[in-house]
């Protein structure tokens, strides 16, 4: 059956047809876009005038997020900003240690079992001044249940007195640049960084399969995905047991699940080669829905967790050098192997010292096995300078920047961890466009929140959270912007002749807003408002979640 | 003879095995199980790959565990360390010593920072190899110099491995650059990673004296120690631990002057001390290697029972 959709006005993200009035859908494809007369050529259909009001565009694709923000969402939310929960519930932001407390109390008030675990997320003293969070805070809401709050960078963990018992930690003589001790000789109640937070974690509900997504969570994420205007998501570190997979396979297949999920396996705990046959049985098992057969490596750890590799001079403060999560040896055999077999290789850097380890690795690698189009993308990739960008071009590589970082911790880089030369050039999407890399952004939720709409807002104004711009000269425009969450990222997908445009041929993926991004302002991007999405043609009202 | 129980009821000591890719480390664990002599050693990988356990030790084999010959066992801990760790606190039999090979991009201190704060572990030392044919080649690569001069940084043993295959003077010249960057290391030159059990692990301290002197090679020599009671536990162990003594390792019981008595532990120019109440008389075992350590200081500190 054929339906043609009306609408105030079709962006299509194509160069043939930048904008149409209406688009034809058959069999979850688009068959076209154009006028009615145009798209009644094409024999009988039925008119659907249900967007008549609405602005089309691609469904947005959001090429670097976790699906467990889904179960992220089944703990406390802490967080400094509003954000809006899969349920459509907007948690108001908590903007003092008193709000998150008294949050925390009110979700404390409503456990059944005395020794439950209270399990809180996204929380970041930053917003307070910096006044950081002590166990003796936590324990005004409990000392009887543990309780444990996670930061919004997921490298720190706060907990009360309680779970320090139970970790076996609340004693004198702890000697740990992770574990801050108070007057007493304690510790605080403050946990940074993953050594310090796993044996902790397991007693404050954050159990040690988190970075797995759970069916909940799965399905949870499918509904941010819907209120977020996407229909094709990343996953883009999943562990993939055969558990897991066949759990993904069977959420991602059902009837109404709303989007796409390409997910990446993670390279941990394997040799490279176990990695690639894995990688490739994988593959054999994709569905239209669930996309299987990409890696993802992470090179490093983070700018913010002073944990990211930087070359010359070094973290802004004098924190010394960060940490390699892979050896150089085992990212060329990871590279070369991938490109050997046709692998799609996304690599995480945040420091451009990384960065450099994955050009010259990827440089060796390609004179073994030249590749005319491999597209491997670097992921964050925050401090790369234009050089590197040039660098990326030659390559053939794409980059994927986190644009959101600027606003949340834009005013943090500047004082303490780059300085402020560097971050006001940090995720510089004007120079990755003006050097030729393909380019995407993303929000690697649950770090930041799910919404492409803002991360573009965030490319294109580039403040931070105190009101500062930071870095005009990287600023985008909001065409580029908006090309950068459809096609932009699709392309890093290699999905671009299946989604990312609205073109005969393709997927009838939509978002339906209900304001034109194109004629807001490039100010009020973040506010377009969703009504909802359409994915393979199906019809997903964000009011009907 | 069994260690006595307070220590085997104690915390399950952990050599952090650091070094560099290449370095020997899954040569040297090999060894270590072919000479674990009824110790029950259980060495943890990052992953499994290229088998880290020689095929005749391996008895069988699952996704996360080998089980090796002798009751010893090898897992890997992927993801997630500090859970890992967890886990085999918790098997049962438990091991008597683990073994953690990091990874050759790992900072040993950091790890080791993060295995004290777990109950029921404490860190034996962290033994470092280096291979002395590229070494200094990799200390000045510009992506990992940091990293593997941070690891000599945290060593408390320096295995300097594969010196067969490098002439006399460039290993003097290497020596010499280790001393630099680490004046105070404890050397131990070894060839195909082939070190005693007892310069690696403290718990071969506690075996019986015959297998002692089965095991160690001429070049090293262990005594003990029956020392008149110090002033505090602390100062005998800073002295054990001194350079100018030069041991290796020490490991034993001691009485100090208010009549309490401690366990001291001694690696390269790390101790620690706690307090004790053993079954077994006052001794302290010394593990010296020539050249190196000053037997006569050592034996001015206590009646030595002589050579073994």
């Amino acid at each position: 059956m054929t339906v043609i959709y009306s609408a105030k006005k079709i962006i299509t993200m194509g160069r043939n047809r930048p904008t149409a009035s209406h688009v034809a859908v058959r069999d979850g494809r688009i068959l076209g876009v154009g006028t009615l007369e145009e798209l009644s050529g094409w024999g009988e259909a039925v008119l659907d005038e249900r967007f008549a009001d609405k602005v089309l565009m691609p469904g947005l694709i959001e090429g670097h997020a976790h699906t467990m923000e889904g179960s992220f969402w089944q703990f406390t939310y802490c967080g400094f900003f509003d954000r809006v929960d899969p349920d459509g519930k907007s948690w108001v932001g908590a903007k003092t240690i008193e709000e998150v407390l008294d949050r925390l109390s009110k979700a404390e008030a409503l456990l059944e079992d005395p020794d439950a675990p209270l399990s809180g997320w996204q929380l970041d003293p930053l917003f307070f001044n910096n006044k950081r969070v002590t166990r003796q805070d936590l324990d005004s809401v409990s000392t009887t249940r543990p309780i444990g709050v996670l930061h919004a960078s997921g490298h720190i963990l706060n907990v009360n007195t309680k779970a320090l018992e139970l970790g076996g930690m609340l004693k004198p003589g702890i000697n740990h640049p992770g574990v801050p001790l108070g007057d007493d000789g304690l510790p605080t109640g403050e946990l940074k960084g993953p050594e310090v937070m796993s044996p902790l974690g397991i007693h404050v509900g954050f159990d040690r399969d988190l970075q797995a997504c759970d069916e909940s969570g799965l399905k949870a994420f499918g509904k941010l995905c819907v209120r977020a205007g996407v229909t094709t998501t990343t996953d883009l570190a999943a562990r993939l047991n055969p558990e897991a997979v066949d759990m993904m396979l069977e959420v991602t297949g059902a009837d109404r699940y709303p989007a796409r999920v390409v997910a990446l396996r993670y390279f941990m705990g394997m040799t490279p080669q176990e990695l690639i046959d894995e990688v490739l049985a994988l593959k054999a098992r994709s569905t239209d829905r669930l996309r299987l057969g990409r890696i993802k490596v992470v090179t490093d750890g983070s700018i913010q967790g002073f944990s990211a590799r930087l070359r010359w001079p070094g973290y802004y403060n004098g924190a010394a050098n960060g940490l390699w999560y892979v050896s150089p040896q085992q990212l060329s055999e990871v590279l070369k192997l991938a490109l050997k077999n046709d692998v799609m290789v996304h690599t995480h850097t945040n420091g451009d010292e990384a960065t450099d380890l994955v050009l010259d690795t990827l440089d060796e690698a390609l004179k073994e096995h030249p590749s005319r189009d491999h597209r491997f993308t670097i992921q964050h990739c925050q401090l790369a300078d234009s050089s590197q960008f040039h660098r990326m071009a030659k390559l053939g590589m794409c980059v994927n920047l986190f644009a959101n970082h600027h606003f949340y911790w834009g005013d943090e880089h500047y004082r303490l961890t780059v300085g402020p030369e560097r971050a006001e050039r940090m995720n510089a999407c004007a120079t990755a466009l003006a050097m030729g890399v393909p380019m995407a952004i993303h929000s690697d939720a649950p770090i930041t929140p799910l919404a492409p709409l803002f991360t573009a807002w965030c490319a294109v104004n580039r403040i931070t959270a105190s009101g500062r711009t930071q870095g005009h000269s990287e600023k985008i425009g909001v065409a580029e912007a908006l090309y950068a969450i459809t096609m932009g990222a699709a392309y890093t997908l290699k999905l671009e002749h299946e989604v990312g445009s609205i073109e005969v041929g393709k997927r009838a993926d939509f978002a339906v807003l209900e304001d034109d991004p194109t004629e807001i302002g490039g100010e009020k991007l973040k506010d377009v408002r969703v009504w909802g999405t359409v994915q393979d043609g199906r019809i997903f009202p964000v009011a009907d979640l | 003879m069994n260690p006595a129980p307070e220590i085997a009821r104690a915390l399950l000591p952990l050599t952090i095995l650091g070094g560099y890719l290449g370095s020997g480390k899954t040569t040297l664990v090999n060894h270590l199980l072919r000479n674990a002599n009824g110790l029950k050693l259980a060495v943890l990988v990052n992953e499994f790959g290229d088998l880290p356990i020689d095929q005749d030790l391996i008895e069988a084999q699952g996704d996360d565990l080998i089980s090796i010959a002798g009751g010893c066992v090898c897992c890997s801990y992927g993801n997630d360390l500090t859970l890992a760790l967890i886990d085999l606190a918790n098997m049962d039999p438990r091991p008597d010593h683990v073994i953690l090979e990091a990874s050759g991009v790992a900072i040993p201190g950091a790890i080791s920072a993060a295995i004290n704060l777990l109950p029921g572990y404490r860190t034996d030392g962290i033994v470092l190899l280096a291979d002395a044919e590229t070494i200094r080649t990799t200390a000045a690569d510009r992506y990992m110099g940091d990293t593997v001069l941070r690891q000599l940084a945290d060593a408390d043993l320096i295995l300097l491995n594969k010196c067969d295959l490098v002439d006399q003077g460039a290993l003097d010249q290497t020596r010499s650059w280790l001393t630099q960057q680490k004046p105070e290391a404890l050397i131990v030159e070894t060839v195909r990673a082939i070190a005693p059990p007892q310069v690696v692990m403290d718990s071969f301290l506690d075996r019986p004296r015959d297998a002692l002197r089965l095991h160690l090679p001429d070049e090293f020599e262990s005594r003990t120690l029956y020392p008149a009671p110090p002033k505090t536990a602390t100062d005998l162990a800073q002295v054990l631990a001194s350079e100018s003594l030069g041991l290796v390792r020490a490991k034993g019981f001691v009485t100090v002057a208010n009549g309490t008595r401690h366990l001291i532990q001694v690696v390269g120019r790390r101790w620690q001390t706690s307090p004790a109440r053993p079954k077994t008389p006052d001794a302290i075992v010394c593990l010296g290697l020539d050249n190196r350590t000053d037997w006569n200081a050592v034996e001015a500190l206590g009646l030595s029972a002589g050579v073994e």
